[in-house]
Order: structure tokens, then sequence, then C-alpha cells
């Protein structure tokens, strides 16, 4: 019987060492690979699919209350969006920013924050995810983003809304640094969907995304894009910064945050 | 009527030993898939957890709030710095395995996980997003094959659910001064297994396992709104995830028992039952 165990148990040990590093340098040679990054990126349009059946177009994400609103509501990103054009709308109080709403619309916008102000309001108390793993809560007030694409006439051509940033987060070779997002339809119909100008009972802070921020409470943090400058309606996203639908998305994050 | 696997004869050897068929065909090929989730799932889920590597409890927490634990890098003072964990108020120095490490190019950095922990190896939070919602729906899918053919074959019935008479406080206790002597068990004891491994198996298949995927899922945003009575069960997404990091440590843990108990039980015999189905049985009719 040990002639037959022997070898056995080499191979074994063999086969475990073997294992072992094929474990940790395969899978970083896998990690490399664009067509391995693809095979797993697979999985996204299945969450995105369960996710969307089980929530349904309208689930609200959860409200709190001020209880529950944290003592300190973390900044991350951008902190001071760089350049001359922001440092000046900034010293003007954001009087002369005006919120281009454009693209495919029938009739494009160009709002102040006192338009904004007037136009029907949403306050919510909601929790705030980050993909690094970190929540918090905050109250938050703006327009429903429905309300100002209704205004502006969408049209029926348009499949994504994208909202392009004040903030350069990256100084990329090729132009594309600079922040922006996008969202389906059923996210920027979403009665919690607001474009929300005050964090809190105050108006936003340079950190927050002042003037006007992205609130798209069923996805994580990187979606709810700060600085809003210009809001447009698109029916691809494939000729937008890297082309995968957002900062983030270019650089490897999915596009549906809702995991 | 299945007939029970483990009383079917099995295949003499010679005169005291039997070879027995074990473990069936679905068994072996979702251990084989669960072992190979499991594994992508921690590794990139401590390359996830890098990323902010502090646990919370309740709804939310950040940065000024107070964690239950966390792994870091601070100054030591005069010297460089130093990895620490700290769980509640004591903190313990644990430079070159966690908070501090060496890169893959020898230096020291700050990292919350050893390189050879994680995947990818380098920070790559994107990277490890990617493997780990792969991996974790292949370990839904492999896992809900596992229940419902355990279920309809008898396999959890038959093999796994402790009988009256393993459940008795003298057989109970019995088992666990064996294990404590490493004593195994021969004959016709070992052609079921014994109450731990049953009571282990089932903790780990029917809690361990299910309680990573809800609390997994109870962290999502999109869960938020689909499923919010889910992470109320868990006292809220900071508490769900602190849950989350707890019960992955106890699947470790019970690998680390699992992959000493075959070596220890005779890991060929364990692992050609693994794979191929048969097991040996010495002095069968002791």
């Amino acid at each position: 019987m040990n002639n037959i165990m022997l070898p056995r148990r080499q191979f074994l040990k063999l086969g475990t060492a073997s294992l072992g590093a094929l474990l940790l340098a395969g899978c970083d040679r896998l990690s490399e690979s664009p067509d391995f990054q693809s095979f797993l990126s697979s999985a996204e349009e299945l969450t995105y699919r369960t996710q969307r059946l089980l929530e349904g177009n309208h689930a609200l994400a959860r409200e709190f209350t001020t209880a529950d609103v944290s003592p300190v509501f973390k900044v991350n990103g951008t902190r001071m969006p760089a350049g001359e054009e922001y440092a000046a709308l900034l010293e003007s109080n954001f009087a002369g920013w005006r919120l281009r709403i454009d693209g495919l619309v029938a009739n494009p916008l160009d709002l102040s924050l006192e338009d904004l102000r007037t136009l029907p309001q949403r306050t919510q108390i909601t929790r705030h995810d980050c993909v690094e793993g970190w929540s918090a809560i905050g109250k938050w007030q703006g327009v429903p983003l429905a309300i100002v694409l209704q205004r502006a006439s969408l049209l029926p051509s348009a499949r994504f809304i994208v909202f392009h940033c004040a903030d350069t987060l990256d100084e990329a070779a090729d132009g594309t640094g600079q922040y922006y997002e996008s969202i389906d339809l059923i996210d920027a119909f979403h009665p919690q969907t607001i474009l929300a100008h005050r964090l809190n009972d105050e108006p936003l802070t340079v950190g927050h995304g002042a003037p006007l921020r992205l609130r798209v409470e069923r996805q994580l943090g990187y979606k709810h894009a700060k600085y809003v400058m210009r809001i447009e309606g698109v029916d691809r996203l494939d000729r937008i910064g890297r082309g995968k639908g957002g900062f983030w998305e270019d650089r490897g994050y999915e596009w549906y945050a809702g995991i | 009527m299945i007939e029970p696997r483990w009383t079917k004869p099995g295949v003499p050897l010679q005169r005291k030993k039997l070879l027995v068929y074990r473990h069936g065909p679905v068994t072996r090929v979702t251990h084989w898939i669960n072992l190979l989730c499991v594994t992508v799932l921690l590794m990139s889920g401590l390359q996830i957890f890098m990323a902010h590597p502090a646990l919370y409890w309740g709804q939310s927490g950040a940065d000024t709030d107070q964690a239950v634990f966390e792994i870091g890098a601070g100054d030591s003072g005069d010297g460089p710095s130093q990895g620490f964990v700290r769980i509640g108020s004591s903190a313990f120095e644990t430079t070159g395995v966690l908070g501090m490490s060496r890169n893959a190019s020898g230096d020291f950095e700050e990292r919350a996980f050893p390189r050879w922990l994680t995947l990818p190896s380098w920070r790559g939070l994107a990277l490890g997003r990617r493997w780990h919602f792969f991996f974790a729906w292949l370990f839904v899918a492999n896992l809900t094959v596992y229940f419902a053919v355990s279920l309809a074959n008898g396999h959890l019935r038959q093999d796994l659910l402790p009988s009256l008479g393993q459940l008795r406080l003298r057989s109970l206790f019995k088992n666990i001064a064996d294990h404590i002597r490493l004593k195994f068990p021969r004959g016709e004891d070992a052609r079921h297994y014994n109450p731990l491994q049953k009571l282990s198996y089932l903790c780990v298949i029917f809690m361990l396992l299910p309680l990573m995927i809800l609390t997994g899922l109870a962290m999502s945003p999109g869960t938020d709104a689909a499923l919010p009575w889910l992470i109320d069960l868990f006292g809220g997404r900071q508490s769900a995830r602190t849950i989350h990091f707890i019960v992955a440590s106890l699947a470790v843990l019970f690998v680390l028992v699992h992959a000493a108990m075959v070596f220890l039980a005779g890991p060929i015999n364990e692992l050609r039952a693994m794979i191929t189905g048969r097991f040996l049985i010495e002095d069968p009719h002791e």
C-alpha cells in the first residue's frame, strides 16, 4: 500500500503548493486581463436586472428622522474644485451660476439657484452609502429631477440623463478627468431623485458639492454627482468621457451602483 | 424509497479494508465550487474592506463616529508608522501583517491586509468588487443547487441530520472527548459523520453561509429600497457590515478546523472521498 501512497503524497504536496501559487499569481494575471475583467463584469447586468425586479421602479429608499442625522457628514472626493471659473462663482455666492439643461430636450433651460428654489421642493433624510463602506445620514432638500426634466420636455429618444460637473478629479492626459455621472430614466424619474441645494437645513458647502448635487438614493455615493453644472439628455453613453457613463465607471467601477 | 448510501455493501479490498461510496456527485462538485467561491469572496472581500477598514454598529458610521473595530497605521512617536488593530478600546501592534505591510517592491505601505491576502494583490477596490460580485452570484447559484438536490435526494436527512441517539448528552460528551484525544471513528462508526461533524456542517451550511449572503445584501443601497426589513433584521447597514465581517471570520475558523481535521483523519482518504466519492474504511467489522 505504501508504494502507492508515497507518490500520491508527493503529488498532493506539489499540487497544494502549485494551487497556492496559481491562486496568488494567477489571480493577479487574470485581474490584469481586460477580457477577464469584462467576464467578471457580466455579473453587473444580473445585479441590475435582479435589483430592478425586486425594487420595482418606485420603491423608496429608507427615510430617517432628524434624530438619526449624522453629527458630521463625511466629505469625500473633491473638496474644492480647481479653476478660476468655479472660484469666481463661489466668490459671487453662485449669483451668476446657471444650471444648463440640454441634449435630447425640446426646451433647453438655464436655471439660476433662485429658479430652483422656487420650483416644488422635496426634503428627505436618507443614508448615503459610500462604495468604500462607510455611511452617513443627512437631510437633503432640492427639486425633483423629474420636474426639471418635464419643464425641459425630455424627448422620447432620451435613454439616460448625464450630469456634467465643475470638478476635475484626475488630470488625465486624454482630458477625461472631469467628473460626470449618468443614470437611467427609471432613476431619473424616481421621486427621491432630487437636485439638492441644501444639506441639514444649510446651503450646500463646497465640500458637499455647492451649489447643486444629485441625490439618487438607491445607488452608492459616487453616483451622487457634486458641483452639477449641466444636465444632458442622451440616447447613448459611449461618446462621453471614456464611454462607461461616469468618472468612476471609466475607472472600473460599476455603472449600476445599487450594490 | 432511497437506499441509505452508507449501508450499501461497499467493495471489500482485503479482509480488514472496505471501500464505500461516501459522497454523491452533487455533493462533491458543489463542495469544490464552494471552496473556489469562498476563497475568492474572502480575498476580494478583504480588498473591499481595505477601502475603509473600520466597523460600526447601527445604520451609519464614518471617520468621526465611534468604530467598534479598526485596522490602521499611526505614528509610533519617533520611529516609522506602525500597523495596529483596535477592538473597542484595546489596540494591538500588528506591523508586517495588518495595518502596515510590504508591497510588491518590498517597501512598507499603509494597507489593512497584506498583499497575499487580497484580490487583486495591489490596492484595487473596483476590481475587488468585480471579483466579489461575480463569485457572489456563483456562490448563491451553487448553494441553491446544493440545497435543492440535498433535500430531494435525502442527503440532508440521511447524512447530515443527527440521529436522536447522536444528540444524547452522553454521546455528545463522548464525541467531544474523542475529538480532544484526536481519536477518529473506525469500523462501522466511520460509515457516517459523527455528531459534532454533523452539527458543524449544518451550522455552516444553514447559518453561516446564508448569513453571509443576507448581510451582504443588507449593505446594498438597492436592497435598502427593495427589502428594508432585511436591513432592520441586522440593526442597520453598518451593523450588517460588521456581522458580515464576523461571520466571514467564523467561516475562516471553520475552514481552518475542517482542513486540520481532514489532515489528521487521513488527508488522502478524505480528499479521495470528496473527489471520487470512495472512502476507505478500516476494520469494517469492528
